[in-house]
């Protein structure tokens, strides 16, 4: 198979690979991990989240959540008060009080999550310990598991990869001798992941599990046979820890537009020796599918400039899938952390004139965005309203998280998320959108 | 530790943010890990703010523990000063940065700025929201407020001072105006408005205004009473929500300054009384109401659900405990005794074991009602976007009074569509599983079979087991079927009143089975 059919086009020479990264350090305009609740408590439907923090942490997961979309939500904040940490109680203790009481409200847990904050990493309180004893004294109705979602040290989406990475060595060992097989690792929408799995199927690769699975009693075995895809760019550490127990990573684009997904289902077919023909007759459809949903889009966007806050660690992939398929052209790709390793792929793929930034000092970087004015900013909730209001079109980034983005068949409602908000401005009229009135005008006298 | 699904108020330095975020001109550097920046989109997306707060976040990570976090708060504060200019600055620390004790106070007064810097002890493990922003606006006074002398004040137009709004209050910046113009009316000046809107070069002149108004207690009562300590201001402290109290709060401000109240009360001071006593208000009557949020608009909501839409309150209670007496002072007042919790799911417990017709309470009691499907309109913070609108909309004064009429009979069903709704219940058209017409789909509740009960929330410790007993002992009891078709005859929007005093008056008369002898029995107890 060439490489010619996975990339629809030539790679730019050298492309960002070898660009210097700005590394910078000072105020972050992100979320920590904590709210990967959001999302998690979702996908894995038998799984508790328990906050062990302060009633910030409290205060930021209902924010995060849209001020509460969830009625009776998986979630809870065990919120530490000034006896706990004036050592009037026994912390331990409060949290076995508290747990019990949860357990008892809600008897349909089956995997609870004591998740770290930072309050309760500086007090050094010991989870790993307390979930130990939690589930010995909660087996077998309930196994309780612990990770960190602390803003000290992860941001936004890390906080699945801490999650995912907690799971792995609940994982049972596969045998040597087990047959080889598939394992999608990140939390994907169920519409999403079916479609993977019915692809998969009709290449014959026959036994495909996912992490994290929809219900712990489902968790998949892991061995030296199993490969792995990783979903989401994120999940350093959770690919790490399944390394170490002999899984295999194949190494691919991430499956975001037809490009990227045709390269990832690519990187399994190799691995599980699917004949090429057969590949391709399978993934045509799709992919033609979405070349053809994408072309509708592809006006919209075609020519115009983006420059990605960091977020979601999504960004490069995601620039890449825009400026190849689509057409844009990415000024700054931000992100909160360059996986090198991951990113492998990607980095080539994307334009050589593209600034690398990691981590973050807002301001400046807000400088660097209204100085470059690009067509459209990509960014977190709190920068949006402020930046539209400075007449800088925006894209919210939380929506690329929680909406099915991956596949061939979302390729277009994910360049329609890029789309949307230009539409909308082209929609209103000057007396709403001044600024773009007097962009265009600047833009007549040039 | 406290057990929580979802909160009633953030952290205390939330409140601080409140604060700065409503002033120009002061900026506020926390001392914070990563995440805590979350508190920018409350403002920037709930209230639709067009501008960051005013607020550097330090932005530590675990590996500067114990290194240079010191480092890092001083040369935010460095480069805040520099980028923003602010007249003043306030410093403090979030819940993680009290833990690992850099002093934020001492560094910053040691940096040396050309500006008034004030540091703020906000103790993150004992205190909320609501104390955070009145303890910052009381350290604002504290600090920047010069005492001044007074012309006495016949002879010339009396002017005051309006204390309380911020940003992320309900209604706050709607309620400024139609207050501000309502005094203006009277002939009372105003001197400054405080904290929305005013710089620190304004808190530094409140002290020569004649009077405070305290438009909201939980935020300006300690700062009203510094300015009295200070500058010998005294302070109005009707609060001027619903019709009477905004009369009462006209009388408070002319008793005070020799002012005739009847040139603002004669005319129409509102539309409001004259809805109130027309007759399509007749089916208000009675109304069984609920009220929860916030102690200042929980006691308001209280007196005009009773006096001024003939409402009967059959539950209240607030989060914020700094109030509960004042909230159960009221309560007793009207022969309750009120729910003081943060803790939502008491607050649900007493919603469902109440059946209320009408929830009046914040973003987290119009969940609760959405899940028991009772009709609900919010009063008080936390809120939702859609809470914060667009058009002028306060809760204040005559046009306020307005306001809380059409918010709170809005989710009801109106006099004569709720006869309609009796007569021709069986008509495919016209069903009462359609829901009330002006309600879209949306109140339309699914109604196959039994209703399914809300999951029995389990009891806080030292929580009053009642309403969870009588729960237990309900469950118990088995509806006959023809009763449960009798039950679907009774239109949606008293359903569940019916089926509570049906069951409640089985438990008390001992029955096992419902039947539909039981149904009109309990209908006959209940009339009485």
């Amino acid at each position: 198979m060439s490489e010619a059919f996975v990339l629809d086009r030539p790679a730019p020479t050298g492309g960002c690979a070898e660009t210097p990264v700005l590394r910078e350090r000072g105020q972050r305009e992100v979320f920590c991990g904590l709210t990967g609740i959001v999302w998690l408590h979702r996908k894995m439907q038998d799984a508790f989240f328990l906050v062990v923090g302060s009633r910030t942490c409290a205060h930021l997961i209902q924010s995060a959540a849209g001020v509460m979309i969830f009625a009776e939500p998986r979630f809870a904040t065990a919120i530490m008060e000034e006896k706990d940490l004036a050592g009037l109680t026994d912390t331990n203790d409060e949290l076995d009080r508290v747990v019990d009481r949860l357990l008892a409200r809600r008897p349909d847990i089956k995997l609870l999550f004591l998740v770290g904050s930072c309050p309760s990493e500086v007090i050094k309180l010991d989870l790993s310990r307390a979930a130990g004893r939690l589930s010995e004294k909660h087996s077998p109705a309930v196994r309780v598991l612990n990770y960190s979602g602390s803003g000290i040290e992860t941001t936004f989406t890390q906080g699945e990869d801490a999650c995912l990475a907690a799971l792995v060595p609940q994982m049972a060992e596969a045998p040597a001798n087990a047959p080889q097989s598939l394992l999608i690792v990140g939390a994907l929408p169920d519409v999403v992941e079916d479609q993977f799995r019915r692809l998969f199927a009709a290449m014959g690769i026959e036994r495909v599990d996912s992490l994290p699975a929809r219900k712990i009693a489902d968790l998949p075995a892991v061995g030296p046979n199993t490969r792995f895809l990783v979903a989401q760019p994120f999940l350093g550490d959770t690919a790490r820890a399944l390394e170490d127990r002999g899984a295999v990573r194949l190494d691919a684009l991430f499956p975001f537009g037809a490009e990227g997904t045709t390269d990832w289902l690519h990187a399994a077919a190799v691995a599980f020796g699917v004949d090429e023909l057969k590949f391709r007759a399978v993934v045509a459809p799709g992919r033609e599918r979405a070349a053809r949903a994408l072309e509708k889009v592809r006006p919209a966007l075609e020519g115009k400039s983006i420059f990605f806050f960091p977020d979601s660690q999504l960004e490069v992939p995601l620039a890449r899938f825009l400026s190849r398929e689509l057409g844009m052209i990415p000024l700054e790709v931000g992100t909160p952390y360059l996986h090198r390793t991951h990113l492998a792929r990607e980095l080539p793929l994307l334009p050589s004139a593209t600034r690398l930034s990691e981590g973050q000092d807002v301001d400046r970087q807000l400088d660097r965005c209204r100085e470059a004015r690009p067509d459209l900013s990509v960014c977190g909730l709190g920068l949006a309203n402020p930046l539209e209001m400075e007449g800088l079109t925006t894209k919210w980034s939380i929506e690329l998280v929680f909406s099915p983005v991956h596949g061939f068949d979302q390729a277009a409602d994910l360049a329609e998320l890029f789309a949307r908000p230009l539409n909308r401005r082209d929609r209103l009229s000057d007396a709403i959108v001044p600024a773009r009135a007097a962009r265009r005008e600047a833009a007549s006298c040039n | 530790m406290q057990l929580t699904v979802w909160t009633y108020e953030g952290p205390p330095h939330v409140g601080a943010m409140r604060i700065a975020t409503a002033m120009e001109g002061l900026h506020y550097v926390l001392h914070a890990p990563q995440g805590d920046t979350y508190a920018d989109l409350l403002f920037t997306m709930i209230e639709r703010r067009g501008a960051r707060p005013p607020v550097t976040y330090t932005t530590f990570q675990a590996r500067d523990l114990g290194t240079d976090t010191a480092e890092l708060f001083k040369t935010a504060v460095i480069d805040a000063h520099a980028r923003f200019q602010p007249q003043a600055m306030i410093v403090g620390a979030s819940c993680t940065a009290e833990l690992i004790q850099d002093d934020p106070a001492g560094m910053a007064l040691a940096i040396g700025l050309p500006i008034p810097v004030i540091p703020l002890e906000l103790p993150s493990y004992q205190k909320k929201e609501n104390w955070g922003a009145a303890e910052t606006f009381r350290q604002l006074v504290r600090h920047l407020t010069q005492v001044v002398e007074r012309s006495p004040m016949p002879g010339r137009r009396p002017s005051c001072n309006i204390l309380g709004p911020t940003a992320l209050g309900f209604r706050h910046r709607d309620d400024v105006v139609e207050i501000t113009r309502l005094l203006q009316r009277m002939g009372v000046d105003i001197h400054v408005t405080a904290p929305l809107g005013a710089t620190p070069a304004d808190i530094a002149r409140l002290g020569a205004a004649d009077f405070n108004v305290v438009l909201y207690p939980e935020i300006a009562g300690e700062a009203a009473r510094q300015l009295e300590k200070m500058c010998g201001q005294p302070s109005v402290r009707t609060v001027p929500l619903g019709y009477g109290a905004t009369i009462d709060f006209i009388n408070e401000v002319c008793a005070l300054t020799g002012l005739d109240p009847a040139p603002v009360l004669d005319g129409v001071p509102s539309r409001m009384p004259w809805w109130s006593r027309s007759v399509d208000s007749t089916y208000l009557t009675g109304k069984r109401v609920f009220v929860f949020g916030d102690a200042t608009h929980v006691i308001a909501a209280a007196r005009v659900a009773t006096e001024e839409l003939g409402f009967e309150v059959v539950g209240m209670g607030c989060y914020n405990r700094e109030f509960a007496r004042e909230v159960r002072a009221a309560a007793a007042d009207l022969g309750l005794t009120a729910l003081i919790t943060d803790d939502y799911l008491e607050v649900e417990d007493a919603i469902a074991a109440l059946q209320p017709e009408l929830v009046l309470g914040s973003q987290m009691e119009r969940h609760i009602a959405k899940r028991l499907r009772i009709p609900c309109a919010v009063i008080s913070a936390p809120f939702h976007v859609q809470d914060h609108p667009a058009r002028f909309s306060p809760q204040m004064g005559f046009e306020g009074a307005n306001v809380l009429f059409d918010t709170w009979v809005h989710p009801l069903v109106m006099g004569l569509e709720e006869h309609l709704l009796h007569m021709f219940r069986d008509d495919f058209e016209f069903s009462d599983e359609a829901g009330a017409s002006h309600l879209g789909g949306h109140s339309a509740a699914p109604q196959t079979g039994v209703q399914t009960p809300a999951p029995a929330p389990v009891a806080a410790e030292g929580q009053s087991l009642a309403s969870t007993e009588v729960a237990a002992v309900v469950s118990e009891i088995v509806w006959a079927p023809d009763a449960e078709a009798e039950l679907r005859k009774i239109p949606f929007f008293v359903r569940g009143k019916a089926r509570r005093n049906t069951e409640r008056f089985a438990v008390e008369q001992g029955l096992a089975t419902i039947g539909v002898e039981t149904l009109y029995d309990a209908k006959s107890h209940y009339s009485r």
